[in-house]
């Protein structure tokens, strides 16, 4: 039996998310960034929203999000994202917005603007990626970098009496009234991103029923920033990443878990 | 319909804003110029016409706002003091970057740091030179009086629009707080999104239909991109520069001695220049109502006809630099300026001109004819 007799549409089980653009991801082998652009472009081609859907990239690894989605997007200013957000769903209140930012962006310089943009329970959605460095600009130390994991700000390892504890930006912005759905969800195994998917995919349900913002961290890995393999990068995350930021849902309906 | 009304500056652009079809305004309070947003709040004219206004969490979020509505198309625009317009600079320079079409209101107040929060014009160089960050200018409007608050709205959003480059309206808190009567204009309509996507489908970001994706950066690490960007920038504000320079001149077709002036310092001048009159000084006015472009040629040109120039400003000496780099050492250029807060008299204004050019310019011709004898 020649290959060409099995690939026909009838059994095809698997295809290019759609809303992907051909470019390649400039991405390192073995990030996190790639599959979690995926499960949104797929949940937003599957709920057959992409003509009403705008993102907002951010400063930082996966600020050419906007090369990879083929939507239109536009890019904030580093952290401010959710204040970009925030004019375009009060001026398109019909639209589907959402910002895709890491967590240097989201939990350090934008501070004001994340937890300003939930307390007024804008109807967006924050996707927040978190891998606990700066990769971008080099491996720096986060504010969601763990005690005594070292970065090269950090090189003898992030001590919390000088250098503060790793920030849990997604428990503190669960606690805001305006906040509708929190979740802490990664994308690491086949299992993990079907779960994550179906949480993105719950996300954009709420901005459709306007109940205001869903906000889903997406804990993950950094293999360069880290210096391990892609593997080892995945092992450390569970054994280190998940015991301090654990997965699960923290707030639903509008109710904390 | 279009009425007289006796306003505040800020009041009075603020209801402009309204009437010109504004789709909305993002701001945070900070003096001389917290009525605008006060008004607005008050006016609810998300009733009136459906335009959104919203209390940023800080300058810094309000000009990402201002951001984030520009890149889908609306009419959209903030205000704010020094201070304040610090803050949003690099929200500017993104605007700028990404280009956006987009209006900013600086109501100016003494500096640097906190400053004061009395009147001045000590802006000028972060508003015509820059400010923010890289290869970047705004085209920036002064109004000199309560009506141009009112009018320059849309005449701002219209070069906004135009060119997809933000607009500074550069006032002071003398024009922001003074009240005037003013002609305001009727009530536009704000315009539909159909009718937006129609105007804007190439470049704004409404939702990726029937077409390429629409994308709004100002990024581009090919240099070759970058240097391209920085290229058709620099072409509009050449184009900027033909077509929409704007000033005024008032007595300066017999004028001997020339006073520039802009905002609100435009308006005390001017009496100096009467004053001036009476006294047989033949005293005119430029008074440039774009500092970007600004009247260089115009400057140039009159440079031939008067013996000396005035730079009068309510700051340390700015604008005087402009001058001097446009008339050419053609004629002795001075400066007179308060600031602090302190608003120059019309009789100071004279005094200064009596003495910094036309003394002087005695003194020089006196001393260049001593020598010719000698």
């Amino acid at each position: 039996m020649n290959v060409l007799d099995i690939v026909k549409p009838e059994n095809q089980v698997f295809c290019k998310t759609k809303l992907m653009t051909d470019t390649t991801l400039s991405y390192c082998p073995g990030c996190g960034h790639g599959t979690a652009h995926n499960l949104t472009m797929e949940v937003i081609d599957e709920m057959g929203i992409s003509e009403d859907t705008i993102g907002v990239a951010p400063v930082g690894c996966s600020v050419l999000a906007y090369d990879f989605m083929n939507i239109d997007m536009t890019q904030a200013a580093h952290g401010r994202a959710p204040a970009v957000a925030t004019a375009i769903a009060r001026t398109w209140p019909e639209k589907y917005v959402f910002t895709y930012q890491g967590d240097g962006d989201l939990a350090a310089i934008g501070t004001a603007e994340t937890i300003h943009a939930c307390n007024r329970g804008e109807n967006i959605v924050i996707i927040f990626v978190n891998n606990g460095i700066y990769g971008m600009t080099g491996g720096q130390m986060a504010p969601t970098t763990l005690e005594g994991m070292k970065s090269s700000t950090s090189p003898y390892g992030r001590e919390i009496a000088s250098m503060g504890s790793p920030l849990k930006m997604t428990e503190l912005v669960a606690n805001l009234p305006g906040v509708y759905y929190v979740t802490r969800q990664s994308v690491h195994t086949h299992k993990h991103a079907r779960k994550a998917k179906k949480a993105i995919k719950n996300a954009f349900e709420n901005t459709r029923l306007k109940k205001g913002l869903s906000f889903i961290e997406i804990v993950s890995n950094c293999n360069s920033g880290w210096k391990m393999t892609p593997n080892e990068s995945n092992i450390w995350m569970e054994e280190n990443m998940f015991p301090y930021f654990p997965l699960g849902d923290i707030k639903v309906n509008g109710k904390l878990k | 319909m279009s009425e007289l009304k006796l306003m505040k500056g800020n009041e009075a652009l603020a209801e402009a804003a309204i009437r010109a079809g504004v789709d909305a305004y993002f701001g945070y309070p900070i003096t001389p110029q917290s009525e605008v947003i006060e008004y607005l709040m008050t006016e609810r004219p998300e009733e009136r016409t459906g335009m959104v206004v919203l209390q940023a969490e800080s300058e810094i979020a309000a000009i990402n706002m201002v951001y984030g509505a520009a890149s889908t198309g609306k009419k959209v625009m903030t205000s704010s003091s020094s201070p304040g317009i610090s803050l949003k600079l690099e929200g500017i320079s993104y605007l700028a970057g990404a280009e956006l079409p987009a209006v900013i209101v600086n109501v100016v107040r003494g500096g640097p740091g906190l400053g004061t929060i009395q009147p001045s014009q000590a802006d000028y160089f972060q508003s015509v030179k820059g400010g923010g960050h890289g290869d970047y200018k705004l085209y920036v409007l002064a109004p000199a009086s309560v009506q141009e608050m009112s009018d320059f709205i849309e005449d701002a959003f219209d070069i906004a629009f135009k060119y997809r480059a933000p607009v500074l309206i550069l006032s002071d808190g003398l024009i922001g707080q003074m009240m005037e009567k003013v002609q305001l204009k009727d009530q536009k309509e704000r315009i539909s999104n159909e009718e937006l996507i129609k105007r804007h489908d190439s470049w704004a970001v409404t939702g990726k239909t029937n077409r390429e994706r629409n994308i709004i950066t100002s990024l581009d690490l090919q240099s070759e991109k970058m240097e391209a960007r920085v290229h058709r920038l620099m072409k509009k504000y050449e184009q900027m520069e033909k077509e929409d320079l704007r000033f005024e001149k008032i007595n300066c077709d017999d004028a001997e001695y020339l006073i520039v002036a802009y905002g609100s310092s435009a308006r005390i001048a001017q009496k100096a220049v009467e004053l001036a009159r009476e006294k047989g000084i033949k005293a005119g006015l430029l008074r440039p109502i774009t500092l970007f472009p600004y009247p260089k040629q115009e400057l140039f040109k009159l440079a031939d006809q008067v013996k000396g120039i005035l730079s009068v400003e309510l700051n340390a000496g700015q604008m005087v630099e402009d001058v001097k780099l446009s008339v050419e050492h053609k004629v002795p250029v001075e400066h007179f300026g308060r600031t602090g807060g302190i608003i120059h008299t019309p009789e100071e204004i004279l005094e200064a001109l009596e003495q910094k050019i036309i003394n002087h310019e005695r003194i020089r011709y006196s001393k260049t004819r001593e020598s010719s004898i000698l």
